[in-house]
């Protein structure tokens, strides 16, 4: 190997997914031909070669470039996540985007460069490289929302993301300058330490906290600043939407833990009475918002509104149980999502996407096993036990009331009793309605291969609940 | 040595079964005709080993047998472990003699889905069994929330008119008070640290925390119960159910509440339920009087057995909160009792229903001349759930008044007058569909019971008889449990309720007082 002055060990797998992301752009710009699809599966394949550079990758706790950059098991199991996730999501919108006729060749290109951003965020040490990764991933999901160019949903949901997203980028760099003048650094074990040796700047850092917590917040679109989600996952072709919904909340979640593990733990009475504020009007908004919704894609922003509210009650709770119940609720939700939104891509009726719920009436006769499959993720979505999303609320509620916060646990519970309702809708038009337009189904291998997989995690978990447990516990215990 | 798993044998069974009807493959009419056959193939088998079951299990130990545990979740010691013992013996019998019955009884009557539906009743039947022999809050949980997903596809899909609204009001009622019930777990889980429930009947939580935590599990199993005023899912779901679905509703998913309140808040919360018993007597009271109007009014078969199963339960809660050792037994009984009568009398409803289409008492009358074969097994069953002596609805109901008497001179007496009630609606469902003037010329030109239906009501009008003259092969294995039950829950409110002694001490002679009542009864039983 050759000696740099700085060890780049830790970030080989970014550093790779770059050049193959850079490799895959000129391809597709001096090709002459429209290779979307090849593209699209070169990337799902670079980023399992990622995934498994990763994991040959020493996850034990190390700092390099410069402090910018801190590699964990916490950033390890989080960056598998993502990449695996995003293979997945580009699995499942190949099809789509060729029977849409999205053709773009940056598709697969882009998504790539947003996993590169989550990644960097995810191992961001630093207000700077947490704000190089954040950017990098929401550009490229700006672009992402308006890939059907002439299509003015697709267009208006762009603009609008791209404007509240910008807003928020902004508050995100205001408040870290605010806490980079009461700090002097913009380093996170800097700014614990500073803190720790001066509390009187308490005031002045948790000014810039609220900064900062509010831009993170547009970023997971938790309450009451998610008024961008159901539009931009209306507008956007669906396909988009999987991935809006899947992964980068994931990637944001994991970076508000860790700023609240490391640089704010001292400001901990602070931050917590903001998230409980989050959390409560998410769950809230997420359950009631969501009952009159006709589009099925909004219905699915208004959950994943809801099911950040109950993600964040685990970072309130904090602690390796707290947070790793966090993690694993999230990692669950993603898998059913993924798995939803798989059976909504492949469903047409007359030819078009399909969009309303009403369009799935009578699908159990049709197509009795894709409307079981997503019976059971719709089970699993308002917590039915055997499912796997029963584990991820129970460990979520475990942690809350362990952790003594009871009030939250009870309106968790409620709210999901509320919000059982909307996913009970959506079996009921399939199963007890009566069917009036035939409903077609395409069948398409590395979609179904995705829903396969996520049906198996979903109603396999009961047998073995304990070792994503582990995982996600050890995982988090790297951040303490 | 390892013992042979034999409960998770019988609860997974229905699921093999189950899965193979899922590889049945082939025309539309085969698929059906093989698919009934395998469920009920199934269904049989898994009835004969609760049988072998109930046959080896071991009468004189009150404590829990045929015990299996597995590690689940080792890193929170959680596992799966499960038993039975004299109280959950008869709900686990009760669910495996009435899932063939509800297959039999479905055989014309479903045509549409048929595949699915057998499917949907041995996932019931898996789920029914694990609910009654799981012995960890969690695996409890799993099983108990889990029923509800074929219960809200079966009322759902082969539901009647108003099915949706039916269905959704089942669902959410039943979740809303599951999920209080799940925080309660959670929170004497992270208490004590333990979530089986052998361990936790031994270590009572903290007096103040017990009421709360009481109130959760009260909740739940309250609506599922049903109690007054949380019952009013139970007659829509009932009304819009097919018959097999309200058969199983009523027969077995109803005794989920009891066998709850029997398993976790008696022995866990020993105080709060002292502490409370006067409101849910109360409430069961009520339940009992009000109900039995209500059901007096009803025009719908269906709807007014419904409601009289809220007052047969309300009999269930007053026995099960007298805290007396009968009252307890009663409640157990009643519980098995009305699991035979209401089921049977569903299935009678169904039998003029598949007939006539419809559920109006004013569409019959006067039917006993062209049916006298259905007119005799519909009085066994009405007579039992009038609760008259020779049927097994009258020791249940006595037991659990002579239970209430013991505690509650007040409360008994009127919740007798809802025996009365109880045989005045009984008997006027009975004079109008079945004698009356016989004006409706269809309803005089159904046929009589055919073999089938010979075969499914037979069972049970045999059991109805059998327990309520000889009860004694049930109440010697119920006793042993209901005594350990009682000895805990004594020593647990010992040791909660140290600064209470005094109350404790008056207490005292009610229980002893009990204790001949009980002995003399038995010696009846045994002549």
């Amino acid at each position: 190997m050759i000696n740099l002055p700085i060890s780049i060990d830790a970030i080989i797998p970014e550093i790779t997914l770059a050049c193959g992301a850079m490799f895959l752009l000129i391809i597709g710009a001096l090709s002459k031909r429209i290779i979307t699809n090849t593209l699209s599966y070169a990337a799902v394949l670079l980023l399992i070669f990622t995934f498994f550079l990763l994991v040959s990758l020493n996850w034990d706790t190390s700092i390099s470039m410069n402090g910018f950059f801190v590699m964990d098991s916490f950033a390890g199991l989080i960056k598998s996540a993502v990449l695996l996730s995003m293979a997945g999501v580009l699995a499942l919108s190949t099809g789509y985007m060729k029977r849409e006729e999205i053709v773009a060749f940056e598709y697969p290109i882009l998504v790539l460069l947003s996993t590169l951003g989550m990644m960097v965020m995810v191992s961001a040490n630093d207000l700077l490289s947490l704000y190089i990764g954040l950017e990098l991933q929401s550009l490229a999901l700006y672009v992402l929302a308006t890939i059907r160019r002439n299509s003015l949903r697709s267009a208006e949901a762009g603009i609008k993301y791209f404007v509240l997203g910008a807003l928020s980028s902004g508050m995100i760099l205001f408040g870290s300058s605010i806490i980079y003048g009461f700090a002097g650094t913009t380093n996170f074990t800097a700014i614990a330490e500073a803190f720790s040796a001066n509390p009187d700047m308490k005031l002045g850092l948790s000014m810039g906290l609220v900064f900062l917590l509010s831009g993170l917040a547009f970023k997971i679109s938790a309450a009451p600043f998610h008024m961008w989600t159901p539009d931009v996952y209306e507008g956007a072709p669906t396909s988009v939407t999987a991935l809006f919904a899947i992964v980068p909340k994931l990637a944001a979640l994991a970076l508000m833990m860790r700023i609240f593990c490391e640089p704010f733990m001292g400001l901990q009475d602070m931050w917590v009475q903001i998230l409980w504020v989050l959390s409560v009007a998410s769950m809230l908004v997420g359950a009631f918002a969501a009952l009159t919704q006709e589009n099925i894609k909004r219905l699915l922003a208004y959950s994943s509104i809801g099911n950040v509210g109950y993600a964040l009650i685990g970072i309130i709770v904090g602690g390796t149980g707290g947070l790793g119940a966090t993690l694993y609720y999230f990692l669950i939700y993603m898998a059913m999502t993924a798995g939803t939104f798989g059976i909504i891509m492949s469903l047409r009726r007359e030819g078009a996407s399909l969009e309303k719920i009403e369009s799935l009436e009578g699908m159990s006769k049709t197509h009795p096993v894709q409307a079981y499959v997503l019976a059971i993720l719709m089970f699993s979505m308002s917590g039915i036990p055997p499912m796997a999303g029963f584990f991820g609320k129970l460990f979520i509620f475990e942690s809350a009331i362990a952790g003594g916060y009871i009030y939250l646990a009870v309106l968790g519970v409620v709210s999901s009793v509320v919000a059982a309702y909307y996913y009970l809708r959506i079996i009921k038009v399939m199963f007890f309605d009566e069917q009036v337009e035939e409903l077609q189904y395409e069948t398409n291998v590395p979609r179904d291969a995705v829903i396969i997989v996520s049906i198996l995690i979903i109603t396999g978990l009961v047998l073995m609940p304990e070792p994503l447990l582990i995982m996600t516990q050890n995982a988090t215990a790297s951040l303490f | 040595m390892i013992e042979f798993p034999l409960l998770s044998l019988l609860t997974f069974l229905p699921l093999i079964g189950a899965f193979f009807i899922i590889t049945i493959r082939g025309d539309s009419e085969s698929v059906a005709q093989n698919a009934k056959y395998t469920a009920l193939y199934t269904s049989i088998f898994v009835f004969v080993l609760s049988l072998y079951i109930m046959l080896t299990f071991n009468p004189d130990n009150g404590g829990f047998q045929f015990k299996e545990k597995v590690e689940w979740l080792p890193s929170l010691g959680i596992s799966y472990t499960m038993g039975i013992d004299g109280i959950s013996l008869f709900f686990v019998m009760l669910s495996t003699f009435l899932t063939p019955i509800c297959i039999l009884a479905s055989w014309d009557a479903v045509k549409l889905r048929v595949k699915e539906y057998m499917i949907a009743f041995l996932v019931l039947e898996t789920l029914m069994i694990g609910t009654f022999c799981a012995l960890d809050l969690f695996l409890f949980y799993v099983f108990f929330e889990a029923v509800l997903i074929p219960m809200f596809l079966i009322i759902g899909i082969w539901g009647g008119p108003r099915k949706i609204y039916a269905s959704y009001k089942f669902f959410l009622y039943t979740l809303l008070g599951s999920v209080l019930m799940l925080l309660a777990m959670l929170m004497l889980y992270s208490q004590t640290g333990i979530s089986d429930v052998e361990t936790l009947m031994q270590n009572p939580v903290a007096a103040n925390l017990q009421y709360v935590l009481f109130l959760a599990f009260f909740a739940s199993f309250a609506v599922k119960m049903p109690m007054w005023p949380v019952h009013t899912w139970l007659p829509d779901a009932h009304v819009e159910a097919p018959t097999a679905g309200s058969v199983i509703l009523a027969g077995v998913l109803l005794k989920m509440g009891g066998y709850g309140f029997l398993r976790f808040s008696l022995p866990m919360f020993p105080e709060a339920s002292d502490y409370f018993a006067p409101m849910i007597m109360t409430l069961s009271v009520i339940a009992i009087i009000y109900t039995s109007l209500v059901a007096l009014v009803q025009e719908d078969m269906k709807k007014l057995i419904a409601y009289s199963s809220v007052a047969h339960m309300g009999f269930v809660t007053l026995g099960i909160f007298s805290m007396t050792t009968i009252g307890i037994q009663g409640g157990i009984f009643q519980m098995i009792s009305h699991g035979l009568i209401s089921a049977a009398l569903f299935l009678c409803v169904g039998v003029v229903y598949d007939r006539l289409h419809t559920r109006e008492m004013s569409r019959y009358g006067g039917i006993v001349k062209n049916m006298p074969k259905y007119a005799t097994v519909f009085m066994i069953f009405m007579l039992g759930s009038a609760g008259l002596p020779g049927t097994s609805g009258f020791i249940g109901e006595f037991l659990s008044l002579l239970g209430t008497y013991q505690v509650n001179i007040l409360m008994s007496l009127l919740a007798a007058t809802g025996m009365i009630l109880g045989a005045a609606y009984m008997l006027l469902l009975y004079r109008r569909v079945v004698f009356g003037p016989a004006e409706n010329r269809d309803a005089l030109a159904m046929p009589d019971l055919n073999s089938r239906e010979i075969g499914i009501l037979a069972p049970l009008a045999v059991m109805v008889i059998l327990i309520g003259v000889y009860p004694a092969p049930l109440t010697s294995r119920i006793e042993p449990s209901v005594d350990r039950l009682m000895a805990i829950y004594q020593t647990n409110i010992g040791k909660t309720l140290e600064p209470k002694k005094a109350t404790l001490v008056d207490a005292e002679p009610l229980n002893d007082s009990s204790e001949p009542i009980s002995l003399t009864y038995k010696e009846q039983a045994h002549d």
